[in-house]
């Protein structure tokens, strides 16, 4: 039990003190997620169910892949906020192809060119971005702020605020339909999630991102070209982004500007509970992802209890508030009981801010 | 005089200059009084917000909860004053203030006490507020404001040819806050703590200033700021909204960065903050004016400040340094 404790409240840059492994830390976040299911099954009595199941199955992979695209500039000491917009665009340019091919009677190869536009419109969205952080030196909150305001703009105007569909029946097959029993878009997640533990632990921007987070001075003078990083960094996170466009567009049918927009918050949320560091540097890709499932967990039992969408809104906020502070009291509890020479605690060195 | 202004100010300054020039040729009505008086009165309670978010971004943090409490105030003083009956100006303002302050050291005390970095206490501040603001109002919007809160307020008005030009009561507010900002960073020494604290804060620290205190008061300031705008937001619109001002922080963050003040602290100053939100609302104005379709607004405001950004003097510093570097090195070679 003080294993999932400490694996959920622990601070990132404790891992090692706490002796914890990547797989323990698997493990124990693993055995949260089990305490949930068995409390809203207790508090709902229907919550173990086929239905409940088939529906995570199907909403885990957006939040999912906007997470993933939120990570690596997470990791890497900055941030993303212009995550579900660029989704939005690179939907809306997928639409486009598909309808410029036919609409409902476009061919598979039309298909194929509209995913390829999607991807190229997420990486140009990402690569801009990540050219003017790697040059002009602006803080990565700033730029991908007018970003997201650029393209919700675009977006809106683009669109007059509607809704564009007018797909192949094949589309909505791929987003609804399911493969051996397991619904498509949960295997595209599941390979991108592949692709993410494997471009962060065995690649050289991998190994980059994570020195970058830390500290980009030290990385720079290293001898790590830090601007073709950085810049490199948010094109993938933009293809990310591209690609949960497309998994969106497929599951309703359908694409809306603003469509997922709440799942900003969420995404950041999945990030800290997966034990990222805010400050960058840390983090792994697979405890984020159960810490998906536990916060999907945790969407449908909100679901189920028949909750308001709005005060689900404020819980969501609520629950990043209580992970902060336990996992502060927690470290703090930790530290002291290491350092029972008499000494008080150290101060945070990073301090509060920023 | 000149010196004493910054270079961004000075840049911002120019283009404020140029697009003024271009929109008084290109339509008739731009340069008029009625327009300009209705420019002012519109963007003071964006610049009150403006003033109150450059003292959070002067120390340090960053706060993108503001706007959404000042809503919540809106409410919470409406709901008070008809449980006291009525009230007038002094108990609104007062209570406004109060409650802002209020919300403000909420963010302050998650952020010093618990160490948590105030993007993500504001993200979730912002929304926990949003969240139970629609759910106990139920998104329902309140009219029948006490009388002395909807009734306009004019200072100053003149009748010219196509109506009369106002100057209203936020745009008073605007002033009194304004110099408020400017006295508490320029001339109080606890001013000038904050900004020791957005530079370093471990040094500041270490100089026995109270890093503690300083957080209240900043974010206490901005909520404060920000009660004060929801009031007059309220009385602008003479109604009360539950998602009027939501999506506004960010239209002020970008304004704010843009006039210069540096996310991650210690600097900025007040005459960026307003000119970059003077550029930001007299581009919207403009836009409007030409007939531009209100759905490209966000889009072209966004790309302003993105070209902004990319621009900005320290980017163009940056690369003639960068160049100087380039030619020294290629002299050295030769």
């Amino acid at each position: 039990m003080k294993q999932v404790v400490s694996a959920l409240l622990g601070r990132p840059g404790s891992q090692k003190r706490a002796g914890g492994s990547g797989v323990g830390e698997a493990l124990s976040l693993i055995g949260v997620l089990l305490v949930l299911v068995l409390l809203l099954e207790g508090l709902t009595g229907r919550f173990v169910s086929q239905a409940t199941f088939t529906s995570i199955a199907f909403q885990l992979p957006e939040l999912g892949l906007l997470t993933l695209a939120m990570l690596i500039p997470i990791i890497s000491g900055g941030l993303n906020l212009a995550i579900t917009f660029s989704a939005n665009i690179a939907g809306l340019v997928f639409a486009w192809v598909l309808q410029w091919g036919g609409g409902p009677a476009a061919g598979p190869e039309i298909f194929v060119l509209g995913v390829l536009a999607a991807l190229l419109t997420g990486a140009l969205i990402g690569g801009s971005m990540g050219l003017v952080i790697a040059y002009t030196g602006a803080h990565p909150i700033l730029v991908s702020l007018a970003m997201m305001i650029f393209l919700r703009g675009l977006g809106e105007f683009l669109t007059r605020g509607g809704d564009v569909s007018g797909f192949p029946p094949y589309v909505v097959q791929l987003g609804q339909g399911s493969v051996l029993g397991i619904p498509i878009p949960l295997l595209i997640f599941i390979l991108c999630v592949a692709i993410w533990a494997v471009v962060l632990r065995r690649t050289r921007l991998g190994f980059s991102t994570y020195m970058l987070g830390s500290n980009i001075e030290a990385t720079r003078y290293s001898g790590v070209d830090t601007r073709r990083m950085v810049t490199l960094i948010y094109t993938l996170s933009g293809v990310m982004c591209a690609v949960a466009g497309i998994v969106m567009l497929t599951r309703f049918n359908s694409v809306r500007i603003g469509h997922g927009e709440s799942y900003l918050l969420i995404t950041v949320l999945a990030c800290f509970l997966g034990r990222v560091d805010p400050f960058g540097g840390f983090g792994r890709v697979l405890p984020v992802v159960i810490a998906l499932v536990i916060l999907q967990v945790i969407g449908s039992g909100l679901n189920l209890l028949g909750t308001n969408q709005h005060l689900a809104t404020a819980l969501w906020g609520g629950i990043l508030i209580l992970v902060m502070v336990l996992r502060y009291v927690w470290g703090e509890l930790a530290l002291g009981s290491f350092l029972r020479a008499g000494r008080t605690p150290a101060p945070a060195t990073k301090g509060p801010n920023q | 005089m000149l010196k004493s202004i910054g270079a961004t100010e000075r840049w911002l300054f120019v283009v404020i200059a140029l697009i003024c020039l271009y929109l008084s040729i290109a339509t008739d009505t731009f340069l008029t009084l009625v327009n300009l008086f209705d420019i002012l009165n519109y963007s003071s309670v964006n610049i009150i917000f403006a003033a109150g978010l450059l003292v959070v971004l002067i120390a340090g943090g960053i706060d993108i909860s503001f706007a959404v409490a000042a809503s919540v105030v809106q409410y919470l003083v409406a709901i008070t004053l008809a449980e006291w009956g009525g009230g007038n100006w002094a108990i609104g303002i007062s209570l406004a203030i109060l409650f802002g302050a209020a919300l403000g050291s909420i963010n302050a005390a998650l952020i010093y006490h618990f160490r948590i970095i105030s993007i993500v206490v504001t993200i979730a501040t912002f929304n926990l507020f949003f969240g139970l603001l629609m759910f106990f109002t139920g998104g329902v919007s309140i009219y029948d404001l006490p009388s002395w809160l909807s009734r306009r307020v004019i200072l100053f008005e003149y009748e010219t040819a196509i109506g009369w030009a106002e100057i209203t009561l936020p745009v008073l507010a605007m002033v009194f806050v304004v110099f408020a900002t400017w006295l508490l960073l320029r001339r109080l020494s606890i001013g000038r703590q904050l900004f020791a604290m957005g530079d370093n804060p471990e040094g500041a620290r270490r100089l026995g200033i109270r890093i503690g205190a300083m957080h209240y008061l900043a974010y206490g300031w901005l909520g404060a700021c920000a009660g004060i705008a929801g009031l007059m937001q309220a009385h602008y619109a003479r109604e009360i909204v539950p998602n009027a001002l939501y999506g506004r922080e960010l239209e002020v963050l970008a304004a704010v960065v843009l006039g210069g003040a540096r996310l991650g602290g210690g600097r900025g100053t007040l005459l960026g903050a307003v000119l970059g939100l003077v550029l930001i609302s007299i581009t919207q104005n403009g836009l409007n004016l030409l007939g531009v379709s209100p759905y490209a607004f966000r889009m072209i405001v966004g790309a302003v400040i993105l070209v902004a950004i990319s621009l900005s003097s320290e980017t163009i510093a940056g690369l003639k340094e960068r160049l100087r570097d380039r030619r020294a090195g290629a002299e050295a070679a030769r």
